[in-house]
């Protein structure tokens, strides 16, 4: 039977191995889960398969002879198709779905035959009708919807005479009934004799829908099986191996004082409702995957993404439509995306730090900057920011001492309740040390905090409670003894709790 | 071996490095001012009658109109947008003020009024259509300023407005550009021009506007990174909206030295002032290395650009010639910009 071997690969970046000997392999046919935590390696391996990426040691073979793959169109020759996760990255809005499919045929080779419009529709009408997607040809494909675009990209891979698709959290934007079509044709493909690698955190969707899978962890393979013979709560032990020192969080006493509640607060840019209920000096935990959500709720709880619903705040109904409006309410939003949302990296210090309070730095209409020097000299001092001096530009701060100013700024005593999303992404450890203690400390004022991430063992560390997100809605709630990585772990991929101990 | 030796040229640069380093950094920083005072010296021995006292005010007096359409664009450029309508509200200014004076005899008051009032209105249907309607702000400038042209030719049914004009009803035009009017774009104070002093007054009051008041700051934050300042609590639509409503107010301040200086009320007159003022104020990017748009920078644009213009036609480079100049000057003053840093930076 034929089969795509990728046999002992290496790849280090800089001095980090971000592969280590990984042997995979998917047959004809079958549809092979690639299951992973975040940085465990996945994405690398796949990129060096669809030919993004060189591999620093290894094969790569197909039907036992060694194929060599530089580039993404040597993979896409050898018959390797990959559909990612940023559909728009791989298609031309502005033109028809007819023009995307057969675009492989203009960009191969230099051809001097005229192009018929006509025989451009046929070809495209045969792919889809063959694998049973109804679309118009002759829509535009900035009109289609994400699973459409999908569905094209597959549909694209498939008239290129793929014999192995790799698909990136494919379902992950998708809605139930897209999600039930995508499956319908994944079905199909496998019939075809397509081999299939699926990448995705959802575990009900892999249990379902593919035969073997593979984990890996830190770089390393760590098993391939048949899915049909384990349980989910295998599969995850076995991505999140050992736990390696069980630091648990000291439980402290919850003031019974509500901060913060909403009710069915609906989030637009996940279609669901949240919630939600913090006390006064609670760490509250959102743990989630990418894609669950999680940045998208915390835009919304401050007003950022036209979410509609009640806010509780301080016992007192508030309406929210803006992030000005969640400001004048005492709430604060650490996001994400640092660089873009967080700071100003064009301006000081102290004109990012002083943003959000500088009324209290205004007379009359005009600044008081020397009141605002002073003020931030205690704020670099207080939060042990590195910066040459109040009056250096933020860009050439380090991301770490970029985050505290992005907390710091927040920092006053009309701010009651703190969101922050992912605030450890790309800051060393260090950093992510001092960042901790800040948080903390703010629990320890009596602020209440909701602190969104992937990265569960973080949560452990310094959550009272932690909420799991899966698709867009809190599902479950762990606190004390029950908070086990896997118990979260099980949750945050979809697993039922009462499947645990099976 | 070798490979220590390559490291060791990477990181450690000879003179020559350090030396071209320091002069791209001083360039950065002082180029626009050093053409000013090349182009000065040039000027002044090529040409005797350059560095008198008449031909300086008479520069400033020159780009008094440019300056003043400048800043209403710097007030764009700072919140990351563009105001591509300045120079048919200029005319529209002019032409309301004219019209007000010559055909309905209006007093002072009143004929300044009227074009402020309509450059306010300009300001309006442009922050209405880029901030609400979103319309990119390129494009929807760009119709205003169709738009506002044609009111004004439709209005003056494409005829100049002057002293004593015939009129349709076969009379000749009730009202004259009064002396007080006139004052504004022809007066002088202590042997200073008015308009050159106006412009002065206003240079200095949009510096200390935008450098030392909180709408000031917001205005910059809201352009440096619109979602940031969004995510601090800052209306960033209503800021976005001051800078459009100020660009058409001094499109409208412009206009009214524009027909006060000419005392005609010239149909299309603020046409040509687009362009000298979108330089002038992206030439002001340039000075003491600032690298964002702001009032000193594009005031030394404009003087940049006048000190040029005055000293070519001194020189009788014919008019049309003078655009290729005025080019390559811009070019000069941008790359000092952003040679030093990443494009990125500048999102125009």
């Amino acid at each position: 039977m034929s089969q795509l071997i990728m046999r002992n690969i290496n790849k280090r970046f800089d001095k980090m191995e971000v592969l280590k000997n990984v042997t995979f392999s998917v047959k004809a046919g079958e549809v092979h889960a690639l299951l992973g935590v975040n940085g465990a390696g996945k994405s690398t391996l796949m990129k060096i398969l669809a030919g993004d990426y060189e591999k620093d040691g290894g094969t790569i073979e197909m039907d036992g002879k060694e194929i060599a793959i530089g580039s993404p169109s040597d993979a896409k020759r050898h018959g390797i198709g990959i559909v990612v996760q940023e559909v728009d990255t791989a298609l031309f809005p502005t033109l028809s779905i007819a023009e995307n499919l057969v675009i492989d045929d203009y960009t191969s080779g230099f051809k001097l035959s005229r192009l018929s419009w006509r025989s451009i529709r046929k070809q495209a009408e045969a792919i889809l009708t063959e694998m049973n997607i109804l679309l118009d040809v002759n829509k535009q494909v900035a009109d289609c919807s994400l699973s459409e675009k999908q569905m094209i990209l597959i549909a694209r891979a498939i008239a290129g005479n793929v014999r192995y698709l790799i698909l990136d959290e494919p379902t992950a934007p998708l809605s139930e009934n897209e999600t039930e079509t995508l499956f319908r044709l994944i079905k199909k493909l496998r019939e075809k004799g397509v081999g299939i690698i699926y990448i995705s955190h959802r575990m009900p969707e892999i249990k379902r829908i593919s035969d073997r899978f593979t984990v890996l962890r830190d770089g390393k393979l760590i098993t391939t099986e048949e899915i049909k013979n384990t349980t989910t709560g295998q599969i995850i032990r076995q991505m999140l191996g050992k736990s390696l020192q069980n630091v648990k969080r000291q439980p402290k006493p919850i003031s019974p004082n509500t901060l913060l509640e909403v009710k069915k607060l609906h989030v637009p840019d996940t279609g669901k409702e949240i919630t939600l209920k913090v006390h006064e000096g609670e760490i509250v935990g959102i743990a989630g995957l990418v894609g669950a959500g999680k940045s998208e709720t915390a835009k919304a709880l401050f007003g950022a993404g036209s979410a509609k619903g009640s806010w509780i705040i301080n016992g007192k109904d508030r309406k929210i439509v803006s992030p000005y409006d969640a400001l004048k309410h005492g709430l604060s939003l650490v996001p994400e995306e640092r660089r873009k949302e967080g700071i100003v990296t064009g301006h000081s210090v102290a004109h990012n730090l002083s943003l959000p309070s500088l009324k209290s730095f205004t007379k009359f209409g005009w600044l008081q900057l020397k009141k605002e020097k002073v003020f931030s000299k205690d704020k670099i001092k207080q939060l042990g920011i590195v910066a040459p001096s109040e009056e250096s530009l933020l860009k050439n701060l380090s991301g770490g001492n970029q985050q505290k100013v992005a907390i710091g700024k927040w920092i006053s005593q009309d701010r009651n309740v703190f969101l922050f999303d992912e605030p450890t992404k790309g800051i060393d450890v260090n950093a992510k040390r001092e960042i901790f203690q800040l948080i903390d400390l703010l629990a320890g004022q009596g602020k209440g905090i909701v602190y969104f991430t992937s990265e569960i063992e973080e949560l452990l560390l310094i959550a009272d409670r932690i909420l799991v997100m899966y698709d867009g809605e809190i599902t479950s709630s762990f606190t004390g003894a029950e908070a086990t990585r896997e118990n979260i772990m099980q949750a945050a991929t979809g697993g039922k709790l009462s499947e645990t101990n099976s | 071996m070798k490979q220590t030796v390559e490291v060791k040229g990477q990181y450690s640069p000879g003179a020559n490095f350090v030396i071209k380093e320091k002069l791209v950094h001083f360039l950065f920083r002082y180029g626009t001012l050093l053409v000013i005072a090349l182009l000065i010296l040039f000027f002044s021995v090529t040409n005797e009658r350059f560095l008198t006292y008449s031909n300086f005010t008479d520069i400033l007096r020159s780009i008094s109109i440019v300056t003043l359409v400048a800043l209403g664009v710097t007030f764009t450029l700072i919140v990351g947008g563009f105001d591509l309508s300045v120079g048919s509200t200029v005319s529209l200014a002019t032409i309301g003020s004219a019209a007000a004076l010559v055909w309905y005899r209006q007093e002072l008051l009143i004929a300044l009024l009227i074009p402020l009032l309509l450059g306010l209105v300009v300001g309006l249907i442009n922050s209405f259509i880029v901030v609400k309607i979103k319309i990119p702000d390129l494009l929807a400038t760009l119709a205003v300023m169709y738009i506002v042209n044609g009111i004004q030719l439709t209005y003056t049914k494409g005829f100049s407005i002057y002293n004593n004009m015939p009129m349709a009803d076969g009379g000749t035009a009730p009202g004259v550009f009064i002396p007080s009017f006139l004052f504004i774009g022809q007066g002088k104070l202590f042997s200073i021009p008015f308009p050159a002093i106006l412009m002065i007054f206003f240079v200095i009051i949009v510096h200390l506007f935008l450098s030392y008041t909180k709408a000031g700051r917001l205005l910059y934050v809201t352009g440096a990174n619109r979602e940031a300042a969004r995510l601090s609590g800052v209306p960033v639509e209503r800021y976005r909206m001051y800078a459009y409503v100020l660009s058409g107010l001094f499109a409208s301040i412009a206009g009214i030295v524009l027909a006060s200086r000419i005392g005609t009320g010239q149909i299309s007159a603020g046409a040509p002032l687009l362009m000298d003022g979108v330089a002038a104020a992206l030439i002001g990017y340039s000075v003491l290395g600032q690298g964002k748009p702001n009032p000193f920078g594009t005031f030394i644009g404009a003087v940049l650009i006048g000190i040029l213009l005055n000293g070519l036609t001194m020189m009788n480079v014919p008019y049309y010639a003078q655009d290729i100049v005025k080019g390559t000057i811009l070019v000069a003053a941008l790359a000092f910009t952003f040679y030093q840093k990443k494009a990125a930076d500048f999102k125009i």
